[in-house]
């Protein structure tokens, strides 16, 4: 094939793009809706798997020791745990930084403030923050701890372990569940999704196409080869698919600005605005990748079936 | 240079559009083929363009099976024959200059060729000012000679006109007539299938008369006579 076959396709392909506006038109507000909902997905992945990653963050076991127990004695247990596979991670909070956390969390609060100083002494203790891989192990944790404590037969130096109390974990164990299978159901129902405006677009594509039965017969019948026929039409195709990528991606702007801020207290954190500026790159690929890539498959089985002559 | 060998067209419920049809052309001659609607015309035509195959025979075109050339060689055959119909069959999303491009195009003509040689037929049909117009913009006798400049371009060896009066009044008949008259005197085979008495009178060359699938009256110089 050469340069000049290959500008006559372009040519050609964009002509038909732009005499037949409103066929045009049509088949670019339904890929739009296509790429709107792949878009969709991606938030709504990306949201789900924030705030579970989130509130798994927010859940740890915290091991208080007794106001006389020296320091070493609370970091040995520390690089114990810490040396144990299901620990994420072990945060140490001395008495000191205890009260100091204490004064700035109550500083508006004079009678809790005046309390502390009749006590004349720091009444704080010392405590470990545990971080788990998973929920289900902060038992085995707690144990663990106070097992270690207590190794040789030591005096125990641990007042209190407390991790959220049996209510808070079965709220938590059900949470993960519920995201467990939103996950899932949420895969299926995307996918079904998905499957539908794909679906859709493909068969605008194809009565788009329909409407040129005659003509690809024609072009046939003058001698022009399959290719010469198929190509403009993949052309106008990925047309098609450029142009609802490039709206898709413009309806996001205003639409993630609006839910940004929404999102951001809702969620805990995430921004979807600004998630999606800073995966750009990202969405402009998969959205306009998507929607070049449906429109030339779809050009190029809808004009498949009227060149068997 | 087109020999139909026994040709039988029987379609799917049983009805027979074609049986056992022989006959040959020679490069050069000017053949009508007339009959009823009906009669088979039609059918034999799109035989030659490889539109129908038959169910029995073969169709030759300068020795070559036309129904035995792959898909991907017949735009190659079909170049070598050009073509105008009853209906115009016009790209309607083309000028009158881009139906002829494109079938230069199709041809991998070069651009330099199409700028000089579409005005050329458009000036030979006599419509070099319509060259911008969509076919809608044109009359059915402009469309037909539209029609008949994309079918000569390419510069064919055969050119069959499927009943191209079939659409047009008494004036526009005639001057179609004309110049495939014109185009067959510069040397290029016409194959031309008509119900129109006045046409076929009037060119005094070989008529192929059909009935019902068969060809019943072959004559040098023939005369519509059914």
């Amino acid at each position: 094939m050469n340069w000049v076959t290959i500008k006559r396709i372009f040519r050609a392909g964009l002509l038909d793009f732009w005499r037949n506006a409103f066929v045009s038109f049509a088949s670019i507000l339904v890929m739009t809706v296509t790429l709107f909902v792949v878009g969709m997905t991606i938030f709504a992945g990306v949201m789900l798997n924030f705030t579970i990653a989130e509130l798994r963050n927010k859940v740890d076991v915290s091991v208080y020791f007794l106001t006389t127990t020296p320091e070493e004695r609370i970091l040995g247990l520390k690089s114990a745990l810490e040396a144990r596979p299901e620990v994420v991670s072990v945060g140490y909070v001395s008495r000191e930084e205890a009260l100091a956390q204490f004064r700035e969390r109550y500083k508006d609060d004079q009678l809790a403030l005046q309390a502390l100083e009749e006590l004349g002494q720091n009444p704080l203790e010392a405590s470990l923050q545990v971080r788990a891989k998973d929920i289900s192990q902060y038992e085995a944790i707690a144990q663990f701890a106070q097992n270690q404590d207590t190794e040789n037969g030591a005096a125990a130096s641990i007042d209190k372990v407390s991790f959220y109390d049996a209510k808070y974990r079965v709220a938590l164990d059900r949470l993960q569940s519920i995201a467990d299978s939103a996950e899932r159901l949420g895969f299926i129902v995307i996918a079904i999704l998905i499957a539908t405006t794909i679906a859709i677009s493909f068969n605008t594509l194809r009565l788009a196409i329909y409407s040129s039965r005659d003509e690809i017969q024609v072009m046939r019948l003058v001698g022009a080869g399959r290719f010469f026929i198929r190509a403009p039409f993949m052309i106008e195709g990925m047309l098609y698919g450029l142009v609802a990528g490039f709206v898709t991606l413009l309806l996001f702007y205003p639409l993630t600005w609006w839910l940004g801020t929404a999102t951001a207290s809702f969620f805990g954190g995430v921004n979807i605005f600004s998630y999606y500026v800073q995966n750009f790159l990202m969405f402009f690929g998969i959205i306009v990748g998507t929607g070049v890539v449906l429109g030339a498959i779809a050009s190029w089985l809808a004009v498949r079936r009227y060149l068997k002559i | 240079m087109i020999y139909y060998d026994r040709v039988s067209k029987i379609y799917a419920d049983n009805s027979v559009a074609l049986e056992d049809v022989s006959f040959s052309v020679e490069p050069g001659e000017f053949i009508s083929i007339v009959g009823h609607s009906g009669a088979g015309k039609t059918t034999l035509v799109k035989m030659l363009l490889a539109e129908e195959k038959p169910s029995a025979g073969s169709v030759f075109f300068e020795s070559i099976n036309i129904h035995e050339l792959p898909l991907s060689r017949m735009g190659e055959m079909r170049r070598k024959i050009g073509t105008v119909f009853q209906d115009f069959r016009l790209l309607p999303n083309k000028t009158a200059y881009e139906n002829i491009a494109f079938a230069m195009e199709a041809g991998g003509r070069s651009e330099a060729d199409i700028h000089s040689d579409v005005p050329h037929v458009l000036e030979l049909v006599d419509l070099g000012d319509k060259m911008n117009n969509f076919p809608d913009e044109l009359s059915g006798g402009e469309q037909q000679r539209v029609a008949i400049a994309r079918a000569i371009v390419n510069q064919p060896d055969v050119i069959v006109a499927d009943e191209p009066t079939g659409n047009l009044d008494p004036v526009n008949t005639f001057e179609v007539v004309q110049i495939l008259k014109k185009i067959n005197d510069l040397g290029t085979t016409i194959i031309l299938t008509t119900h129109n008495k006045g046409v076929i009178d009037s060119l005094k060359k070989r008529v192929i008369t059909m009935d019902r699938g068969k060809v019943i009256r072959d004559d040098r110089e023939g005369k519509y006579i059914l």
